[in-house]
């Protein structure tokens, strides 16, 4: 599973670093570079645009995995080029850049925007399969998560809005509930979906959400 | 006798839609009220039809009630989570209304506030659920009740699905958690129409069949592509798209429709979408 991104609108950067003389890029050698948002080649096409539009780029650096800890080495070799800057501007995800808060008392900006946890379906093609909800449901929909499929969450079965089995929302994308009624019906386990579901308990995740291990 | 009293009495129904206006002018609304006043046994009020935000169904009823007309609260989970609506359920009984049809709702970007936060915090099973267990005197949380509320509670299901298994598997959730009538997405083909009544017949619950009337081909091809939960076969375009007088070949179908699947089912649902003013001369042309 990795964190799904995507480039800011340049005018957004450029608002974002208003007043910000000199920036120090940092971007991720693992999610942002298989979205192709914070690799070796943004980076470098960021690092050309801030310093054509007037910005001093003090250095860039590509960590391993910005929101690893243990990365900070990595950032540590970097020190002094960070130090001469105003401001981070961090091409990964969320986590990356509060990763980067904790570690600098530097200004953080986000070069991009973090949309969802996802999978590579096909080549440079991402889709969302988890939201996190704290109460897995996976064991009676056929592997198919409604609460992420179904743009509703839908807990009982379809509404009446799929056209030849797409989504009322976007016709590129199947609905959730007929894939997982076949794939139970192929599994001779249709009676799972006779039962009632009661609604999510929201109290089950919550926000923001802590996890101590015992 | 009122809705559920006619229906448990074996008496057909009819239904028609009532669209509340995006503003406070409610002069339009009035006109169509009192234009299918007598001829209907209840006016649904619909709750921000297709996301777009206008008036709410619940005072859209409060009004109908006034203006002498049975009303059927629509309550989609869209908007809402189950406090507000719960409390919204609560507060249409303390007012006098008892049918309450309960949806799911269009998802929020197919209307005009696409930004805005979709909720589906229940959804149309537990929302049944929830007016089920009020009446009971219990809410959600399983709390007592200061006076519990009477409800009438409808549902929906979609008879001409390309996919009807699942959807009959859903119907049958909704009668379950207590969905006492049924009102239908748009019939067509009334072949489909009497096999599902056939198979449903086992709910044993009633069905008003809905009848959606047509303005023009190019209306019935934006409904196809536009509109959740509504499928225009090609023949019916077709008619409307050779016929010179669109707006009464569209009646004619709509009331055609009718009289073909009266025997069917226990009653009809009359879907103008915005063109109120046609509903009574649908009424005029099936001879209800």
């Amino acid at each position: 599973m990795k964190a799904i991104t995507r480039q800011k609108a340049p005018v957004e950067i450029e608002e974002l670093l208003r007043g910000v003389s000199s920036v120090f890029l940092v971007g991720c050698g693992t999610c942002a570079t298989m979205c192709r948002t914070g690799g070796r080649e943004e980076v470098a096409e960021m690092a050309a645009r801030l310093a054509a539009s007037g910005k001093r780029v003090t250095g860039t650096a590509v960590v391993p995995t910005v929101c690893d800890a243990l990365d900070r080495e990595a950032l540590a070799a970097n020190a002094r080029a960070m130090e001469q800057a105003d401001g981070v501007l961090v091409m990964s995800c969320a986590f990356g850049v509060q990763m980067l808060a904790l570690y600098t008392a530097k200004a953080v900006y986000p070069a991009l925007d973090t949309l969802f946890m996802g999978q590579e379906m096909s080549p440079g093609a991402f889709t969302e399969v988890c939201v996190q909800c704290g109460e897995c449901v996976l064991g009676w929909t056929g592997g198919i998560c409604p609460i992420t499929a179904c743009p509703k969450g839908l807990l009982n079965g379809p509404c009446g809005g799929a056209r030849k089995g797409k989504c009322e929302v976007s016709a590129d994308r199947d609905c959730a509930w007929e894939v997982i009624y076949r794939r139970l019906g192929q599994q001779g386990r249709l009676g799972l979906l006779k039962k009632r579901r009661a609604p999510r308990d929201f109290s089950a995740s919550p926000r923001p959400g802590t996890y101590l291990v015992e | 006798m009122n809705l559920r009293e006619k229906l448990a009495a074996g008496r057909f129904v009819v239904t028609c839609e009532v669209g509340p206006p995006k503003g406070v002018d409610i002069s339009e609304m009035k006109r169509s009220a009192e234009r299918v006043r007598g001829r209907v046994d209840a006016a649904n009020v619909t709750d921000q039809q297709g996301s777009v935000m206008r008036l709410s169904s619940l005072a859209g009823c409060c009004l109908l009630k006034e203006w002498g007309l049975e009303p059927v609260l629509q309550m989609t989970c869209r908007d809402r989570n189950r406090i507000a609506l719960q409390s919204d359920l609560l507060g249409a009984a303390a007012l006098g209304m008892e049918n309450v049809l309960c949806l799911t709702g269009d998802y929020v970007t197919l209307g005009d506030h696409p930004q805005a936060k979709p909720v589906f915090d229940l959804d149309s099973v537990s929302l049944i659920e929830a007016a089920r267990r009020l009446e009971e005197g219990h809410d959600l949380a399983g709390k007592d009740l200061k006076g519990a509320p009477r409800f009438f509670v409808g549902a929906c299901v979609t008879p001409e699905a390309d996919f009807l298994e699942p959807q009959i598997l859903k119907m049958e959730k909704k009668v379950e958690a207590g969905a006492r009538f049924f009102q239908t997405q748009a019939v067509y083909d009334v072949r489909k129409f009497a096999d599902f009544m056939s198979t449903v017949q086992y709910l044993k619950v009633p069905v008003l069949a809905g009848v959606v009337v047509l303005r023009s081909a190019a209306m019935a091809r934006y409904m196809n592509e536009k509109i959740a939960g509504i499928h225009i076969p090609d023949a019916v375009i077709a008619e409307m798209d050779r016929a010179a007088d669109k707006a009464a070949k569209g009646v004619e179908i709509a009331a055609r429709t009718i009289a073909d699947i009266k025997g069917l089912c226990q009653g009809v649902h009359i879907m103008t979408i915005g063109q109120e003013k046609r509903t009574s001369d649908i009424i005029d042309a099936a001879g209800l």
